[in-house]
């Protein structure tokens, strides 16, 4: 049976370790904060607001009036990752986004892993996500998740956990180069005095990783397009951002259509075929013939061109099978079972409410779990345990009992804390870390460091967007 | 390029020009209401039909043409899909659909001025406030202006912007015109004589050439002369004539860049031969209601065409 390491009560703190001398990463950074003026960089952290607005740096949160756009916190302070702890981290998310990919395409061919029994059959036939349509086809160059980021969590020196895959369109990448581009302009001395590895080449290592994956029916030089479903999403800034800095077309649905047995999409002198369509809309938007009939976000027939291997949506349909977080725990039994290796990044120890066993367990320890919705996201419809009101956990527990399978639980992890600027001084706030994963024939690429989101509220452990969290520039040291 | 950016570029453009066409009439309009309160109703009256927009105000206040209930409802009414407000917002949202095509300031200049009206027409603008308003409302729209003819490539983005331009303002030109027309009939003021003074500087105001006008003409104030002047004089930037000469220069420099005929430079080309390459004389001697009427369907036209040609929609 599952055991919870026991929590600490106390946090690793990645500037001051356990409250102690500045950890050595910190060191160079520290000094400098310890010289400087806090009312300068109080006008910084003002300064950088406006920066966002006027460059439009926003989300809209949906349901709300679309007049509403937010700005997501951003803080001052980087979150810094010595180049040794970054060099054990790149391997391990090398390591699962590999086996990520092997994953789907024997899920989609052979399906050896079912054979041998690492992963019930159940798992995968009555899932959402699996999309029996792939079964067979081959995505252009092999490739499946083009992207993904993973989400990782520290929990001590040496202690890291993946906390969630994210294979379908994961977003935030253009907060991660606007946060650097901010760092940059405010505190130019500090990248002078402290060797920080480059992030800003993402989107040409996107554009050259997209246009490796062009299908066969490409000739010439490989037309990338990006697919939004336009300017009321919420991550529509981040779509028009990587297009206009890739040099691609930003295309929506109704910009589309099939000629000639090519999606082509409309210009001011007529229908250009794309090679390369990176879409940021889900698989039941692609294809109104062949998914959701309703669907006014993709493209009519674009399904028949993608099995002809006239154009290569990245990523693949069907990928959130991967992601799913029922499968989550099963995540050591894939990197093992496809790269022969043991996992070099741990998962957090997950409880299966769909198995009568786990369940009991997590009933019986619910005031001290983190429980989540199999299918949710966005840190919406989670309990955590010690932050719940006993009326809050009593609630959860009916919902729990009455459906069981769609919940998976884990324990509250004590994430580590970065400190955040405020007016009073240097205060600890828990993060985590989602890095950016290009994947092509030519191999693997993870921009150094990622989005580091963090929970602007003291204690709370929560850093979604969504729910309050803000994010932080990650800097990767040089050796 | 693509024709959904093509159109977002010329929307955005259209409405722009749109909002600063408004704050002058609104401009011209909020002068008279001030020197002369006898007519204020009918001269409000006059700028919501010249703005288009009588029909939707009579539907929300009837025929109450107060000042302050004008000025609201043109400037920040949200329920008014034409109010400076919304109209500006419409041009920002064209803006996010075109982002890629354009530059960084230019974009960042349109956001601006969508945040700082957004934060000026929150509550209703007191009156001693107006001009300040007004000013920062053209001011924004300067800045956009400034930024777009700096920073953008010379391409066909810039042309169909251009376009976008100068066709809202031929338009604007165009229904000040018409609203006013029967002021510059000969039977009213006859030639020589000269028109009610507050009358005609409205209309020069309203165009922001009450100085230009004198510093062409000097002193002397004619219907005939202020009729060329707006339709035909072409170093003026809001004559008809020079925004004709605008549009052909962009539809050309299309033309070549595309290599394809399209029947929007034909018609652009005609509207140019066969309307304004005429003396002022001859546009009276075949009526300016005719002449102004008959102008504002083939500006119209034109604009479908130019949809239809570069495929903004489907």
């Amino acid at each position: 049976m599952l055991r919870g390491k026991g929590w600490r009560i106390h946090f690793f703190d990645e500037m001051t370790g356990q409250g102690g001398e500045v950890r050595s990463p910190y060191r160079e950074y520290s000094d400098w904060f310890g010289r400087e003026d806090t009312a300068r960089i109080q006008r910084k952290t003002q300064q950088a607001e406006a920066f966002f607005r006027t460059t439009g740096i926003t989300f809209n949160v949906y349901g709300e009036d679309e007049a509403d756009e937010r700005l997501i916190p951003f803080d001052v302070v980087p979150r810094i990752i010595a180049a040794s702890e970054w060099r054990r981290l790149s391997r391990g998310i090398e390591q699962r986004v590999r086996a990520l990919n092997a994953f789907l395409h024997d899920i989609y061919h052979r399906q050896e892993i079912l054979r041998a029994g690492r992963v019930p059959v159940e798992l995968i036939s009555r899932n959402e996500a699996f999309l029996p349509m792939m079964m067979g086809m081959d995505p252009p160059g092999g490739v499946y998740t083009h992207i993904s980021g993973i989400d990782i969590v520290r929990t001590g020196a040496d202690e890291y956990y993946v906390l969630e895959d994210n294979a379908r369109t994961p977003s935030g990448v253009s907060y991660m180069l606007e946060n650097r581009e901010t760092m940059l302009q405010m505190f130019p001395e500090l990248f002078a005095k402290i060797s920080v590895r480059e992030v800003g080449d993402y989107p040409l290592n996107l554009l050259k990783s997209l246009a490796a994956c062009a299908p066969p029916a490409c000739n010439g030089t490989p037309t990338v397009a990006v697919l939004t479903p336009g300017i009321h999403n919420s991550a529509y800034f981040e779509h028009s951002f990587l297009a206009d800095q890739m040099g691609a077309e930003l295309v929506e649905g109704h910009d589309l259509r099939v000629v000639d047995g090519r999606v082509a999409m409309r210009t001011t002198q007529g229908y250009t075929p794309i090679d390369v369509l990176y879409r940021r809309v889900d698989d039941d938007f692609l294809d109104p013939l062949n998914f959701r009939p309703d669907s006014v976000l993709g493209v009519p027939g674009i399904w028949d061109v993608y099995r002809a291997g006239a154009i290569t949506i990245a990523n693949a349909p069907g990928t959130g099978i991967a992601d799913d977080k029922a499968l989550y725990s099963y995540m050591p039994d894939i990197i093992e079972f496809y790269t022969g290796e043991k996992a070099l990044l741990p998962n957090v120890p997950t409880w299966r409410c769909s198995e009568p066993e786990h369940l009991r367990e997590v009933l019986d320890r619910l005031p001290e779990l983190v429980v989540k919705e199999v299918h949710g996201s966005g840190g919406y419809g989670m309990l955590v345990g010690p932050a719940a009101s006993k009326k809050e956990i009593a609630a959860f527990r009916a919902k729990l009992e009455a459906n069981p399978r769609n919940y998976i639980a884990q324990p509250t992890l004590s994430l580590s804390t970065v400190p955040i600027f405020t007016k009073a001084g240097l205060a600890p706030r828990h993060v985590d870390l989602r890095p950016f994963v290009l994947m092509s024939p030519q191999g693997i690429k993870i921009t150094p460091g990622g989005l580091t989101r963090v929970a602007m509220r003291k204690g709370s452990l929560v850093v979604n967007s969504s729910q309050g969290g803000g994010t932080k520039d990650t800097w990767v040291l040089e050796d | 390029m693509l024709g959904k950016t093509a159109g977002s570029l010329y929307w955005m453009a259209r409405y722009l020009e749109r909002s600063e066409n408004n704050a002058r009439l609104i401009d011209a309009g909020f002068r008279i209401a001030l020197t002369r309160s006898s007519t204020a109703r009918s001269e409000w009256r006059s700028v919501l039909v010249t703005a288009g927009q009588d029909f939707a105000f009579r539907q929300a206040h009837g025929e109450d043409y107060i000042s302050q209930r004008v000025v609201d409802f043109l400037l920040r009414d949200p329920a008014n899909p034409s109010s400076i407000l919304s109209v500006v917002k419409r041009a920002r949202d064209n803006a996010r659909t075109a982002r890629t095509y354009m530059t960084r300031e230019v974009w960042e200049a349109v956001n601006t001025s969508w945040m700082t009206l957004g934060a000026l027409l929150k509550r209703q603008v007191r009156e001693d406030d107006l001009p300040d308003v007004l000013a920062a409302i053209r001011r924004q729209s300067a800045q956009v202006g400034g930024t777009f003819s700096g920073t953008m490539l010379r391409n066909d983005g810039y042309n169909f912007a251009r376009l976008g331009t100068f066709l809202e303002r031929a338009d604007n030109t165009a229904r000040i015109l018409d609203v006013k027309y029967y002021l510059l009939l000969p039977s009213v003021a006859h030639i020589g004589s000269s028109i009610d003074n507050v009358q005609w500087e409205t209309i020069l105001r309203s165009v922001s050439a009450h100085r230009a006008y004198h510093w062409l003409y000097g002193t002397e104030i004619s219907a005939l002369k202020i009729a060329e002047f707006l339709i035909l004089y072409k170093q003026m930037p809001r004559s008809l004539a020079f925004c004709c000469d605008q549009m052909n220069d962009n539809l050309g420099l299309l033309q070549r860049s595309y290599g394809e005929e399209a029947e929007a430079v034909r018609m652009g080309t005609a509207i140019s031969r066969d309307r304004l390459s005429r003396p002022i004389a001859s546009i009276f001697d075949g009526g300016l209601h005719e002449f102004i009427t008959d102008f504002l369907r083939a500006n119209a036209a034109l604009a479908r065409q130019i949809e239809r040609d570069y495929r903004f929609v489907e």
